[in-house]
């Protein structure tokens, strides 16, 4: 035979309780893994942690940051290639502008060299200084600051500046050459960059080299200018752009975000809860469309919600309303049964079955009140330290009649000690006799027992019959309302069918378990379980719920 | 119970009840008298003197408990409730506005006058007993055939289920009581009934008989277990 399977709220199976053990404690380890991970590398992983979060929580955050990614590159090649472009054409533009001041100097300074000789150094100075005066008077032109005279016939020239040699070589074949270097301008002799215009000019006795030198400083200052400007402006631009696109994604995600908070809230249970919205866009009919679900949502929870508060209120008030009249009908069944002596056989049968079926009819009415009690949510507990033990032995002392009728023995396993749990004595009482009434009903004239086991954190009592047994399946329906085993079978107790519904909600009302185990032929067993303190989480049950008598199996 | 009959006031608006309580009580030998109206029961009370009142809690005019309250302000004559409802919060409120006891609706006909002959029972004590407890400096003294208790002088004005209560638990003075016990000893009950009717009862107890009751010395919670008496 298999082991019955439970109902998922009831469960009988006895693994139920490891595998609780197992739900419960994996959270319970991972968190306190991430906690010695946190404590750990804090710093490290800290803010790194945070963005990582942060990136997969916020759709603004991503898309800012691909906004940045991608502008800024485009803003950096744009930038480079503008740079590069202008400082090319303000080069080019100087270069022609120093060529074309120089070759317009150029006949005038032959004119001046043409006499000069060129071994006499002081001449050749003086016609330097001579051509520099004329050609710097214009002012204008490219900005020739000042003129190298050289000679190849003459190494020892009169001027500290080093013109390249690959420049002078093109010279002396008599070329006119232009080539970027550094220019030594001021009295300082700071080098800086340049242009030099290289002309050859005949003197009376040799070649002279004439090398016009245009500072390239404004030049620098203009393009240094500019690529301020255009990194500035590109930074600008991209912080715009980035500003654009939080501001846009704002509009967007905020009522997104609004709506997921308000659909939080909607869920857990606070179904007055709407988005405000404004205008007729998208977005705002996102929120209208929200608001008429969470309206409809609401009506039909209230309707539902009324119902039921309706139909527990009737069942209360007819338990109530009832009891008046029962009372004087019990009272009157009562006088009868006594004096029955003086009626005919048929008379005094009627008094009796009359006194018999209003037990049962209390019975019932005292179930019914009991449950609407449970379905309303009004049942509270009442809990106090007592012994587990001693409220066993009342029980089943109580039973003890109950027994009788049915030829059946009460067995007992205790602990030695009292057995000490928090709970509410009435409730755990009632649980206790239905459970021994139900084994005794079931029992058929053979033993019950009963057997308190405990532990530090729970207490157990598990009721045992040996009796038909459960089919399979039927474990998990035996705590369902006015469920009959087999109808065919006749009850001596006559029990309402609420009895095992009832203590399975004192038992939950307790936190604690109350299951089913039984197979055909082998009997059937009940198990309590109970925190011994309350609100205490049950992990695990010190009885098993499968009796060891049918472990092997 | 002597010759003369014990008078029962009924306090019940539903008249087939009442009348069918009139057929009980009389069989049992109970001389009933009725009102159904919760604004005339005082009135019917002074008038009949009753030795027990059955209350209905649920009444027109004036509601139970408030009947219970004001028979409570100037007699301690047991009360006896009937009660449809066996919710905490009724029960509760109806011990604390001074019933002494309570039967659920419904009740059976035995049940109910078990109930009153433990509240009727006479105490032939004759035999002049008095008992002492509560602390040394302001000692609670009770002079157990005289329905008396003393303290610095003074009478304390107590029902005669407070004074069964007070009594109970001062004739053994080392000894903790159950509620249980408490239960069978002083209410009569032969089975574990509820023991809010203990709680309830010895909260009024502290409240005439403590200098403070919020720190009893004489009559002293032990928990997990129950009650006893403070050391004389």
């Amino acid at each position: 035979m298999t082991v019955v399977r439970p109902r998922p709220e009831s469960d009988t199976d006895r693994d139920a309780p490891g595998a609780s053990l197992a739900d419960s404690g994996t959270p319970g380890l991972r968190e306190r893994g991430a906690a010695a991970l946190h404590a750990t590398g804090q710093r490290l992983t800290g803010v790194g942690g945070w963005l990582i979060s942060r990136w997969r929580r916020s759709l603004q955050l991503r898309v800012a940051a691909t906004t940045l990614l991608v502008c800024g590159i485009v803003v950096l090649i744009v930038g480079i290639f503008i740079v590069d472009q202008v400082s090319n054409g303000i080069l080019r533009a100087k270069r022609d502008a120093a060529v074309r001041q120089a070759t317009v100097g150029l006949a005038y300074a032959r004119s001046v060299f043409a006499p000069t000789d060129v071994q006499d150094v002081s001449s050749m100075v003086e016609a330097r200084q001579k051509l520099l005066t004329t050609q710097t008077a214009g002012g204008r032109g490219a900005g020739l600051f000042s003129i190298v005279v050289k000679s190849p016939e003459s190494p020892g020239s009169n001027d500290m500046t080093v013109i390249p040699t690959s420049l002078r070589s093109v010279v002396q074949r008599d070329n006119l050459a232009v080539q970027y270097g550094s220019v030594n301008i001021g009295p300082e002799a700071v080098p800086v960059h340049g242009l030099i215009v290289g002309a050859p000019v005949q003197a009376s006795n040799g070649l002279v080299e004439l090398y016009y030198l245009f500072p390239l400083t404004a030049e620098a200052q203009t393009i240094a200018l500019l690529q301020r400007t255009v990194l500035l402006g590109g930074l600008g631009l991209v912080l715009l752009v980035v500003a654009i696109a939080l501001l846009v994604t704002r509009q967007v995600v905020r009522p997104v975000r609004v709506a997921a908070q308000t659909a939080g809230r909607l869920a857990a249970g606070d179904l007055s809860q709407r988005i405000s919205v404004r205008g007729s866009d998208d977005i705002a009919r996102l929120g209208r469309s929200f608001n008429d679900m969470a309206g409809s949502l609401q009506r039909q929870i209230r309707r539902l919600e009324d119902l039921s508060r309706l139909q527990r209120r009737f069942t209360s008030d007819v338990s109530h309303e009832l009891r008046t009249p029962l009372t004087t009908i019990r009272m009157a069944s009562e006088l009868l049964h006594g004096a029955r002596d003086d009626f005919g056989p048929e008379l005094a049968r009627s008094a009796e079955l009359l006194r018999a079926e209003l037990d049962r009819f209390e019975a019932l009415l005292t179930d019914l009140l009991e449950i609407s009690r449970y379905d309303a949510g009004v049942a509270s507990l009442e809990s106090e330290t007592a012994d587990l033990r001693g409220l066993v032995t009342s029980t089943v002392e109580a039973s003890a009649m109950l027994a009788e009728r049915h030829g059946s023995e009460i067995v007992v396993q205790a602990p030695n000690g009292p057995v000490s749990v928090e709970m509410d004595s009435r409730r755990v009482e009632r649980i206790l006799r239905n459970l021994v009434g139900n084994a005794l009903d079931h029992g058929e004239g053979r033993p019950v027992v009963v057997t308190i086991g405990y532990d530090d954190d729970a207490v157990a009592v598990t009721v045992r019959d040996y009796g038909v047994g459960l089919r399979p399946g039927e474990a998990g329906l035996v705590f369902n309302r006015f469920w009959r085993g087999d109808p065919s079978r006749s009850r001596m107790t006559g029990g309402t069918g609420l009895g095992l519904a009832i203590s399975l909600e004192d038992a939950r009302l307790h936190d604690g378990w109350l299951q089913a185990w039984g197979e055909r032929g082998y009997g059937a067993q009940f198990r309590l379980t109970l925190p011994r303190r309350s609100g205490h989480t049950l992990l695990s049950s010190p009885l098993a719920l499968r009796p060891d008598d049918r472990d092997e199996q | 119970m002597g010759a003369v009959k014990p008078r029962v006031l009924v306090v019940d608006d539903d008249s087939a009840l009442a009348e069918m309580l009139g057929i009980v009580l009389r069989t049992d030998g109970f001389d009933p008298a009725f009102v159904s109206d919760g604004s005339r029961a005082l009135h019917a009370f002074r008038e009949t003197k009753p030795d027990v009142v059955l209350l209905d809690l649920m009444l027109p005019g004036l509601s139970g408990i408030d009947v219970c309250r004001a028979i409570r302000a100037e007699s301690g004559t047991p009360i006896i409730m009937l009660t449809a409802k066996s919710d905490t919060v009724d029960v509760v409120l109806g011990l604390e506005s001074g019933a002494d006891d309570y039967v659920v609706k419904p009740f059976k006909p035995k049940e109910l006058v078990a109930r009153m002959r433990a509240r009727l029972r006479q105490h032939e004590d004759v035999v002049s007993e008095t008992l002492t407890i509560g602390p040394p400096d302001a000692p609670v003294n009770i002079d157990v055939p005289a329905h008396q208790v003393m303290r610095d002088g003074a009478q304390i004005a107590l029902t005669p289920l407070e004074f069964d209560l007070l009594v109970a638990l001062a004739r053994k003075p080392r000894q903790v009581f159950t509620r249980e016990v408490l239960l069978e000893q002083v209410w009569g009950y032969r089975h574990a009934a509820d023991t809010r009717l203990v709680n309830v009862h010895v909260q009024r107890l502290r409240s005439k008989v403590e200098r403070d009751p919020e720190r009893p010395e004489v009559v002293l919670t032990v928990r997990g277990v129950g009650y006893k008496a403070g050391p004389p």
